[in-house]
């Protein structure tokens, strides 16, 4: 019997090595894989690149981990928010590396390494500072800049509904990067705030197919 | 002369935008003008972060943490409003599939360009976040913005001296003192306040302006 559903939190996040690029959900707190994020605080891993779209909140979440100085690297697209204390004073210390892409070649780069593309011409950022360096080419009058897939070791995502296949639903806009993050690592762990028996989750409705999720874990499960 | 509130700028720009458009209003002053929308035209407000149909800010006590605009406040979804990804979300922008978005902006300059993601100063922290997307996305791009700067400087310029967020992808610039059109000849003066002479608009702007042709 396959089951992809993991007992504790501390066991949805066993594995995770120094050095790990992670790509984690949410967009500001909606869909942030909060439980998860704590758990990987808990597991000890350090020496991370994290994508997210933004750069923590406030002192939980992202946030708790860039204070526990476990970031090497965030890419995302918005860093400085009123409550990113967290991010901005490491930033200035020059304690942590940022790329900063703009927000749609963010989740277009994180699809792209998850369909199997190996580069995409964008004509987001052309002519900008964000694209000095980078190829650009010249398609039917108009310009765009090359850019790459964000492949990473493992995605922590936040659904609202999963089943043990790894079928996943969201809830509202807590969505967000969740369904693109999936498909891009090559271990998908999933917080659920309800695991539910296989064809609960309305085929014709499934966001996520399991194909593209490892781990599936309650929100509130201690090991 | 009668200079716009930026309630009145909102308002100018919400008469602008007809029934059946897809739009994106990004945060900021630009967030205004959905208060401004006529109840009697079915608009679709698109949100970055993957909804549309947005409806206005719930009641007190009726916010869900799992239902909010780019800028991170709570919103109601309408009846016929749908959830999405950010793939797609920004598919919508990129693939030019919403009609008309609308930005705020530290400077435009005569040929459509934008800086509004950035000043340039060396200890601020650089974000983005959708600003580079939606420029050059929309099929037709409306700025909102006051005319000058505290100190004077018109925010419309020849060349803009703030990092750029797009190329000529502006179309239209609302202020408090005027709207004009981007033209291939130059910037077209379409409205201007009651007070204000051509002339007048022309020097406080600092570039030479055309007379919009009806």
């Amino acid at each position: 019997m396959i089951d992809k559903i993991s007992p504790s939190l501390e066991a949805a996040v066993a594995g995770i090595q120094d050095g790990a690029t992670i790509l984690i959900g949410g967009f500001g707190t909606a869909g942030m894989p909060s439980a998860l994020i704590d758990a990987l605080i808990a597991q000890g891993a350090r020496d991370l690149v994290i994508v997210n779209n933004n750069a923590g909140n406030g002192d939980t979440g992202l946030a708790a981990l860039l204070k526990a100085r476990r970031v090497r690297k965030i890419i995302c697209s918005f860093p400085r928010q009123a409550d990113s204390h967290v991010f901005d004073a490491l930033y200035r210390a020059g304690e942590i590396e940022l790329e900063l892409t703009p927000q749609g070649n963010l989740a277009e780069r994180i699809r792209a390494a998850g369909a199997g593309i190996g580069g995409f011409f964008s004509p987001t950022g052309y002519g900008t500072e964000l694209a000095a360096g980078k190829e650009t080419r010249l398609i039917d009058g108009r310009h765009y800049v090359l850019e790459y897939p964000i492949h990473a070791d493992y995605a922590l995502i936040k659904a609202h509904r999963g089943d043990r296949w790894g079928n996943l639903v969201y809830r509202k806009t807590a969505r967000n990067f969740g369904p693109i993050m999936a498909m891009a690592a090559r271990c998908t762990i999933a917080q659920v705030s309800e695991v539910v028996e296989l064809g609960d989750i309305d085929p014709e409705t499934v966001v996520t197919p399991g194909i593209f999720v490892q781990r599936v874990v309650l929100q509130g499960a201690q090991s | 002369m009668n200079r716009l509130s930026r309630d009145q700028i909102a308002a100018r720009v919400a008469r602008d935008i007809p029934e059946g458009a897809y739009v994106n209003l990004g945060i900021g002053l630009p967030t205004m003008v959905g208060a401004h929308l006529p109840a009697d035209r079915e608009i679709f407000l698109h949100s970055e972060n993957g909804l549309l149909g947005m409806g206005p800010p719930p009641a007190a006590g009726e916010e869900d943490e799992d239902l909010i605009n780019a800028g991170k406040q709570p919103v109601t979804l309408l009846a016929g409003g749908s959830y999405f990804h950010h793939a797609d979300s920004f598919a919508m922008m990129r693939g030019g599939h919403l009609d008309i978005c609308v930005l705020g902006a530290f400077q435009v300059s005569r040929t459509g360009d934008l800086a509004n993601w950035h000043t340039g100063a060396p200890d601020a922290i650089p974000a983005v976040g959708g600003a580079m997307d939606l420029a050059i996305g929309a099929k037709r791009v409306f700025v909102m913005m006051e005319h000058q700067t505290r100190d004077g400087a018109s925010k419309i310029v020849e060349r803009c001296t703030y990092p750029l967020t797009g190329l000529a992808c502006v179309s239209r610039i609302y202020t408090d003192l005027a709207v004009l059109d981007v033209t291939p000849q130059g910037l077209a003066v379409r409205e201007i306040v009651d007070g204000l002479a051509f002339e007048e608009l022309e020097r406080i702007t600092g570039i030479p302006l055309l007379h919009a042709s009806e």
